[in-house]
This record gives C-alpha cells, structure tokens and sequence, in this order.
C-alpha cells in the first residue's frame, strides 16, 4: 500500500496546523496561563486532534469531561455524548476505537471500579484509547475526597499506567501519551492518573503550546490488529473459537495473547523514555534517606525535603513518572545509595511501597510511609516527622493526632 | 469496502484457503438485491458454524448475513454466547468484547465510523442473545435506543442462557422450569419488543425464522430504517433445541408452533411514520428498478 501523504503542515477544519509533534512539544512557543487542572485537560484535548470523547459525571472529574464538550460545541472534537454509566463509558470508548477513532474519556473513583471489566478487554483488544483518572475514595461510607486507592486496581489490567504530579505534567503528557500508546508497537490503553482536587481543582500556572497548533490525527491502520471499519479484508480469525476450547492450542494462544500485551508494556519503555525524558526523575540521589513518590505526594516530599534541609538533613528524591511500565532499572540505579526509602502515599494499602520492595535489593530500607487517605491532605510536616523519627531524631508531635 | 478490497495478489492466489478464494469470486458483496435465494448459488458470508446440529440459531446467521443490504459496509457487534462461537467464521468485520455491551459498543463504533467516513454509509448491526440484550446489557440496550443511536439491534431469543447451560433468563416463559429457576420462573416472559417501541425505535419486529423470506424482508427494513432514521430491534426465536429436549430435526417446527397466531411469536410490527414513508419509499424504487430490468431484459430477447 502506497503511504499517504504526510499531514504534516496542512490545517484541520478549526484551522489548527498538524505540527510535528516533537516541534509542537519542545520547540513552539509556551505562553503562562494560570488554569485549574480541568482547564488544562481541556487545553490539552483542544490540542489533541481527537475524535471522540465520551462523558459521564463522577467528582471529580466532571468540569473537565463537562469542559471537553465545550470543545465539542466549539468543533474541536468529532463526537461527544454522555454515557449512562462507566462501564458503558468504557464500552462506547472501545467501539469507538474499534472504528479507529481516537478516543478520550475521564473518569474518577468508583466509576474506575464500575469499569473495571474493561479495561483488561481495551488491552487484550489493542485500543489505544487515552482514560484520565482523577483519582478519589472508592470506599464506603461514600467519600468524594483525593485518594489514590483505585491506581492499584489498574496496575494489573493490561494498561499503560501514569501518574501525573502536576497540572503541567497533565498538560504535556496527554500529548505525549497519544504520542507512546498509538506507537504500532505498543497500541494499549493509557490511564493518566492524577490525584483528585488537588491536581484538578487547583489553579496553577502552566505553560501551553500555541492552540492554532495540534497534534497530527490517529492512523488507525497502524494498529496491530485490523480496525473495524470493513475497509481492508474480513479475515476469518480461527476455524474454532478458542473460549470453547480445552486444549493445548487454546491455552497456548491465550497465554501468548497475554504475554504480548506485557511485552507491548514493556516495549512502551523505550518511546515512554523519550517522550517523558525518562520514567523517574531524580534529585540528589547520593543522599542517604530517599523519598519515592507518585502524584502530589511528590510535591508534598519536595517540600519536605525543604524543610529537613533547613535542619541539615539531607535528603534526595524520585519522583516515580510510570507505574506501567514499572521503571525497574531505574528505581534500582537511583536507590543504590540509600539507607533509608520513604514513600509517602495518599492510600490506606501503600501499593507504591510495595511495588518498590518488590524491585530493590534489600527492601528492608523501604519505610511505607506516611500514609494519608479518605481525603486527607499530607502537610509535609507529616513527611518530615517519619523521617526524623525513623533516623532517631527528636520530632515535634503534630498536633491532632492524639500523641 | 469495494469488493476490490478482497482481491488476491495473483502471486499468492493459490496459497489462500479455498473458502477466501471463493468469497472473492462468489460472495454477494456489493450485489443490490442480495437475499436469501443466493443460498446454494453464492458463496455465503458464513463459512462455517460450531453450533448444535440442527441450531435455529444457524438458520437465522445463514439468512441474515445472506439479507444484510450493504455487508461490504456493514460492522457487526456481538456478545458473549452462543452467538459468540458464530463470529469467528463470519466474512463481516465483526466485535466481540464483553458480555451485555454490545449496544454501547455500537453506540461508540457507529459514532466512530460517522466521524471518520462522512456522506459514507457504514451500517452496524447488533446481534446477541436474550440474556445479554434484556438482562445483563438491558441498560445499554435501552440507553442505546433513548439516544436514537442508528444501528439495529438484533436479540436472538432462545428463551435462556443456552451457552452456560441452560439458565432462567428474562425472556424465560413464565412457569418454565430451568437451571436457577428450580421452581419454575416465577415472573412474565420480558416485554421487550414494546418496550422497543415505548424507548424509541423505530422499526420492531417480533417474529421466529422459519421463513427465510420474512427474515430477509425484516432484516432489510431493519437495517435501512436504522441507516436514515432511527434505532430498529428485531426479536426471533431461535429456540434452544437441547434444552426444551428436542431433536436436531424439530427446530423448524418448534418455530411454526410458536408463530401461531395465539402464540407468543406470532408476528408482531411496530413500524413508525416516518419509517413507514421511508419503506414505502424504498419499495417504489425497488419496483422501478425491478420494472427496468425487466424492461431491459425483454428488450435484450426481442
């Protein structure tokens, strides 16, 4: 098949050049503009050169999935409606990407749970539809507030997993995730997750790239699997459906199916790498105490830092960019150093803590903590009092906590 | 899809398996009056089936993918079931993902191919069983339908869970005793094809697949109503033979019993205005085209 022509330079119905994207992201103008993180995700979406965007309300997410539909109104996006629940969202998602649209979607909560049993099915499919995850309690008694709780549910389906820290991340890395996840070589789902509130309804000032500039469209017959439009050949997939199967064959071919998702995560890496400048960034890492977050738990830690500092300890930091794919190597490079790991989380499980004592010679170092949930917030004073009590030195009691 | 689409390179002509070679030269894509007679003539867009021997539910896929109007531009959505074992021979791109959201994945593909192929027509159509259309997707299958998505819906009714074994489901006739209803089903056989009416469509029809002409003529209806007006539902018995103990021969007469005019599937229509000028407009030109060819052939023999 001959290649179309590059697209490159031409503009869209709204007058927006496709602009290269490594030009879009690295070399056009940035202009200051003080958003909520909402805003932001419907600047980056302006940006995106989607196709289809579906909706449903949840808090924390629903200015953002509410704002997209201005975009939809305005003729930035080919399609918007309001699913009836999330696990329709999620199924309305994966049709649409069955048809080789680009999709977005948002969601928060207990709508990730709703949807749970999709998103194994958005990987197994190779649907590289982009779902941002503004991250909230999924206990009960019902809670609205920030928790990070439902990312580990993620971790495990088959999805690229992101953990924004800041609106800006947000910002760049929905541009960059279309960028890593429609790669013909990895062709998953991405789940961009951010924590709830404090990343959605702060304002912040972030720096944009100019909006008569987007991203070049999906080509969806680049995908690994055929796209379901009838515009190239219905193939005959098996002589036996495998799902009635209990043979050698079937279980090989769905073991293989699963391994090749895994190494379609992994193969993520290198575009991930690239596009994001690495997995972790890192601070001062030769220091003896590290702090390893995720999210806005990083913010808290960086200001803890701040804080030892002034009392002479010294402390380093890794802000962990990638859950999925897990930054193995990296993690193990930047902590060689360190005595002492904290990892402060805002969940009752500590599923980061864990996941780093799962990848680095003796875990012992690993402090899982200090933990916040069901929307408390983390004063960095809490990150400083572990600290110092875990290295034996005197910490002032916080106030409220009962000691 | 043009039927260019499915051409083979001369140089692996010989090395592709005899059931493509003959879609290409054979199959009824792109034909204006397939239907039902290109049974036995054509190649059909089903190679084979793992059903039972003797499925009504094998008559109703040899039928419809013989009646569907435009298959080189038509997506298929199925669910979880028996259906599901059928999909894998089909010569229509077809989806299968989960049990019960077949129609919020029509809603997402529909929506998807209208962004991407603008003054194009690509149909989708809907197929999947009672239990995935009234009880585990009935949300979806509804919402579908409150938001005039344009795609048909087609539910084989079966009465049960036939594929897990025989299970009560929805559209179970009350009284009937089943695995999970030991006692029999203690509730009414679900009133979808009213419901159909009463949530939006626009064309419904509940009626068996006895008659291959019927089901051609329903299915084509269906499908170009869905295409410029609205959701359409179809609703055929497809009885489950194995499990109201039958033999692989009486599954055609289990239909003809049941569409007796007293029976649950006699054939009931629910057709809209504006639907009803849509066909009345379709069947004008159909008979004017037909009147043309017939015009041309008798001046070709004089």
């Amino acid at each position: 098949m001959a290649t179309p022509p590059s697209v490159i330079g031409t503009q869209n119905k709204k007058g927006q050049t496709y602009t290269d994207p490594w030009k879009l992201l690295h070399e056009a103008p940035r202009t200051p503009s003080f958003f909520t993180g909402s805003e932001v995700i419907k600047e980056a979406v302006r940006r995106s050169s989607c196709d289809v965007m579906i909706a449903y309300p949840i808090t924390p997410q629903s200015e953002a999935a509410a704002l997209i539909g201005e975009l939809f109104a305005e003729g930035y996006i080919g399609d918007y409606f309001r699913g009836e629940s999330e696990f329709a969202v999620m199924s309305q998602c994966a049709g649409a990407a069955f048809g080789g649209a680009r999709v977005f979607t948002t969601t928060a909560g207990p709508g990730t749970m709703r949807a749970m049993e999709n998103f194994p099915m958005w990987a197994g499919a190779r649907l590289p539809i982009q779902m941002i995850v503004t991250c909230r309690g999924i206990n009960s008694p019902l809670s609205i507030q920030p928790d990070t709780l439902e990312i580990a549910y993620l971790l495990n389906t088959g999805m690229l997993v992101w953990h924004a820290e800041t609106a800006q991340d947000f910002f760049d890395w929905i541009l960059k995730g279309y960028l890593v996840s429609e790669e013909p070589d990895v062709h998953l789902p991405l789940a961009l997750c951010c924590d709830g509130f404090f990343v959605t309804h702060t304002k912040d000032v972030v720096n944009l790239t100019p909006a008569d500039m987007c991203l070049p469209p999906y080509d969806p017959y680049r995908s690994p699997v055929p796209c379901m439009d009838m515009e190239c050949p219905p193939v005959r997939m098996m002589r036996d459906p495998f799902v009635m199967k209990s043979n050698y064959i079937s279980y090989a071919t769905h073991a293989s199916w699963q391994q090749e998702i895994w190494a379609a995560i992994e193969r993520s890496r290198k575009h991930s790498i690239h596009w994001l400048n690495g997995l972790i960034d890192t601070e001062n890492v030769d220091a003896e105490t590290l702090i390893v977050a995720s999210g806005t738990a990083v913010s808290q830690g960086r200001e803890a830092i701040r804080l030892l500092e002034e009392e002479g300890v010294r402390c380093g930091l890794v802000k962990v960019k990638t859950l999925r794919p897990w930054p193995e190597d990296e993690i193990r490079e930047a902590t060689k150093n360190a005595k002492h790991i904290f990892v402060p989380e805002f969940n009752v499980t500590g599923w980061l803590a864990k996941e780093l004592r799962a990848t680095i010679p003796n875990p012992h170092r690993v402090h899982a903590g200090p933990h916040v949930c069901g929307g408390m917030t983390m004063p960095p004073e809490i990150i400083v009092s572990e600290i110092k009590t875990a290295l034996g030195m005197k910490s002032f009691s916080l106030a409220g906590r009962g000691s | 899809m043009s039927k260019e689409r499915i051409q083979i390179s001369e140089d692996l002509y010989d090395i592709m398996p005899s059931d493509y070679q003959d879609l290409v030269k054979s199959a009824t894509y792109g034909k204006e009056d397939r239907g039902w007679k290109d049974i036995g003539s054509s190649k059909e867009l089903i190679e084979q089936h793992s059903l039972c021997a003797g499925c009504p539910e094998s008559m109703a896929f040899r039928y419809i993918l013989a009646s569907l109007p435009n298959p080189e531009d038509t997506v298929m959505v199925g669910s979880t079931g028996c259906t599901s074992l059928v999909f894998p021979m089909v010569a229509v791109h077809n989806i299968h993902s989960l049990f019960g959201n077949q129609n919020a994945i029509a809603s997402g593909l529909k929506r998807a191919l209208s962004v991407r192929f603008p003054g194009r027509v690509k149909d989708v159509v809907v197929l999947a069983g009672d239990g995935a259309t009234v009880d585990i997707g009935l949300d979806m299958t509804l919402q579908a339908w409150f938001r005039q998505e344009k795609f048909t819906t087609i539910c084989f009714d079966n009465e049960l869970y036939a594929n897990t074994g025989g299970q009560e489901s929805g559209l179970m006739q009350k009284g009937f005793v089943a695995k999970m209803a030991p006692v029999g089903k203690l509730f009414d056989k679900v009133r979808l094809p009213e419901i159909a009416r009463e949530s939006g469509c626009h064309y419904v029809v509940n009626c068996t697949v006895s008659k291959p002409s019927l089901v051609e003529k329903v299915i084509r209806n269906a499908v170009h109503v869905a295409r410029e007006i609205g959701p359409t539902y179809l609703q055929l018995y497809t009885p489950c033979i194995l499990e109201i103990g039958k033999n692989s021969m009486e599954g055609l007469q289990e239909m003809r019993d049941s569409e007796k005019p007293t029976e649950r599937f006699a054939y009931k229509e629910y057709v809209s205005e504006p639907a009803k000028q849509l066909l009345a407009e379709l069947a004008a030109k159909d008979k004017e085209r037909k009147a043309a060819a017939k015009q041309l052939a008798s001046q070709a023999s004089a």
